[in-house]
Formats: C-alpha cells, sequence, structure tokens
C-alpha cells in the first residue's frame, strides 16, 4: 500500500489484459474445442478462479493495509464455504441418480 | 476520529474509523461471497430441469455475453484507474474514470434488461422450468448489485464534487471500488458456469 507517485498504473494494465486472455482462452476452450465436457468445464473453471485471484490482487489489493492478512483469510474462507456448499449440493442431489 | 492521523498513509487508510470500515466491508464482501455461492449451488443442481422449455441452446447468444463480459471486466479495469487516481490526490482523474466506469455499468444493466426482455419474449420466463428460475434468480441478484451500484456510486460521486478528496470522501470511493470489482469477480463465475458450461453441456 503506498500513495501512487509514478504516472502510469502498470499492475492495472497487466490485470486487465490478461483478464481479457483469460476471458477469451475459456470461450475458446468452450466454443472451439470438441473436448469431453468434463475436461472443459475443469479448465474453464480453473481459467475463472485465476481471473478472480488476479481481480482481488491486482484490482482490489486484498492483501495490503495492516488488515490484510485478515482480509485474505475473510475472502479464502468465504470463498471455501461456497465452493462447500455448491459441491455439497450437487454431491447430495444427485447421489444415487 | 480525527485522532491518529497518519498522513503517511493513502487518504482512505488515515484513520482508525477508516481502516476498521474498509475490514468491515472485507467481512461483508465474504457474506456476499456466500450469498452468491448458495445462488450457484441452487443454479447447479436445477439447471439441467428444462420441464419442455427452452434450453440454454435455444436461449444463450455467445455475442451478447461477450459484450456483456467485456463491458463489466473494463469497467471494472477503469474502477482501479479511479482509485489509482485518487492515491496520486488527482480529483478530476479519479471523477473522470469513476464516472466512465459507471457508463460501461449502466451499459452493461441495459444489455442485460435487453437479453431478458428477448428471453421472455420467446417463452422463456420464471415460472417456465426449475432452470430458468434458478438462472434468473442468479442474474437477477448480480444484475440488481450492479444496478444499486451505479445509485450509491453516484451519491459518493456527489459528495466529492461537494467537499473535495478528505479521508472520509476517500474511504467511501475506495469501498464502492471493492464493491464494484467484487461484482466483476461473481460475473466471471456466471460467464463460466452459467453461459459458457451450459452452452457446450
Amino acid at each position: 500500500m503506498e500513495k501512487n507517485h509514478k504516472g502510469f498504473p502498470v499492475t492495472h494494465v497487466i490485470g486487465f489484459i490478461m483478464s481479457l486472455v483469460l476471458t477469451f482462452a475459456a470461450l475458446g476452450v468452450a466454443i472451439k474445442t470438441s473436448l469431453p465436457f468434463k475436461t472443459i468445464l475443469w479448465i474453464i473453471g480453473s481459467l475463472a478462479v485465476v481471473q478472480a485471484g488476479l481481480q482481488l490482487y491486482m484490482f482490489m489489493h486484498m492483501n495490503e493495509g495492516e488488515d490484510g492478512k485478515s482480509q485474505v483469510i475473510n475472502v479464502a474462507y468465504g470463498f471455501f464455504i461456497a465452493v462447500v456448499t455448491v459441491a455439497g449440493s450437487i454431491w447430495v442431489m444427485s447421489f444415487g441418480m | 476520529m480525527s485522532a491518529n492521523v497518519n498522513t503517511a498513509l493513502p487518504l482512505e487508510y488515515q484513520t482508525e474509523q477508516n481502516r476498521m470500515n474498509i475490514l468491515g466491508f472485507w467481512i461483508f464482501l465474504g457474506a456476499e461471497i456466500i450469498l452468491f455461492g448458495t445462488l450457484f449451488a441452487v443454479f447447479s443442481v436445477l439447471n439441467a430441469r428444462y420441464a419442455g422449455g427452452p434450453t440454454p441452446k435455444d436461449l444463450f447468444e455467445i455475442k451478447d455475453v461477450m459484450v456483456e463480459t467485456i463491458l463489466l471486466l473494463t469497467s471494472s479495469f477503469t474502477c482501479g484507474l479511479a482509485i489509482y487516481e485518487m492515491r496520486r490526490g488527482n480529483r478530476n482523474g479519479l471523477l473522470l474514470w469513476f464516472i466512465i466506469t459507471l457508463l460501461l455499468g449502466a451499459g452493461f444493466v441495459f444489455m442485460e434488461v435487453t437479453e431478458f426482455i428477448h428471453y421472455v419474449h420467446e417463452g422463456a420466463t420464471m415460472q417456465t422450468s426449475a432452470f430458468l428460475s434458478s438462472f434468473f434468480v442468479l442474474l437477477g441478484t448480480h444484475g440488481l448489485h450492479v444496478s444499486m451500484g451505479i445509485g450509491w456510486a453516484t451519491m459518493v460521486i456527489i459528495q466529492i464534487f461537494q467537499r473535495g478528496l478528505t479521508p472520509v470522501t476517500a474511504r467511501k470511493t475506495f469501498i464502492i471500488g471493492l464493491y464494484w470489482h467484487f461484482l466483476d469477480v461473481v460475473w466471471i463465475f456466471i460467464f463460466t458456469f452459467v453461459y459458457l458450461a451450459r452452452m457446450v453441456a
């Protein structure tokens, strides 16, 4: 965390370009390839997680400030609960089908 | 509140009150992650229950979805630039990028509303099938967040015009910035698991 003095927001531009690349990569994998559905889901899901991390670190500066560590733990915990909710729901509702 | 002002830090972190507000907003975002997590869970379970109604392949137009995605992604970028300018103490730069951010956000909401109207004309309403119920609840909750964010940010912009850049207005701007980036984070997952995944499924 610091006051900005230089005139060019390098990390923001890099974050933006990388987000665009990841978005179009996901589109390409989903639309242009004929991989099995499960494979596509894992690939585009991973790309989404990477892009979300990019936003959190390069745009939101999640780990800055005296409470940076608490912020990271809080978001990681929220994400963990969300994943458990989604995966658990899918598992329970499709069990035995 | 005016005690312990640390002028070595950026404006939004200078007072204890500001630091606590920013931490508190991160905790709120943790709760928002779980809110959207539950909606994604509902969609994941119901996303193939068409009840004889339209399927994602019938409805989704990848070109429109890409336009929405790029609009929101670019607005997240310009919002980052707004905060960057704020940390340089450049009020006009902050306002310029902030207003561009909101215009892009408004463009996104317009595209989404048009998309929903189009679906309803094709007979795909909330009542049609479990897939569409969960779709509209998830996307509608996100779209409502963006719309309310535009209203909220407009009020913050008015305060910046009235009071200039102070620790208080800087903190408010920083917090709405966090909120705005978060909405793009949610959209990444909607784009991936609702649009892309259901179009190839």
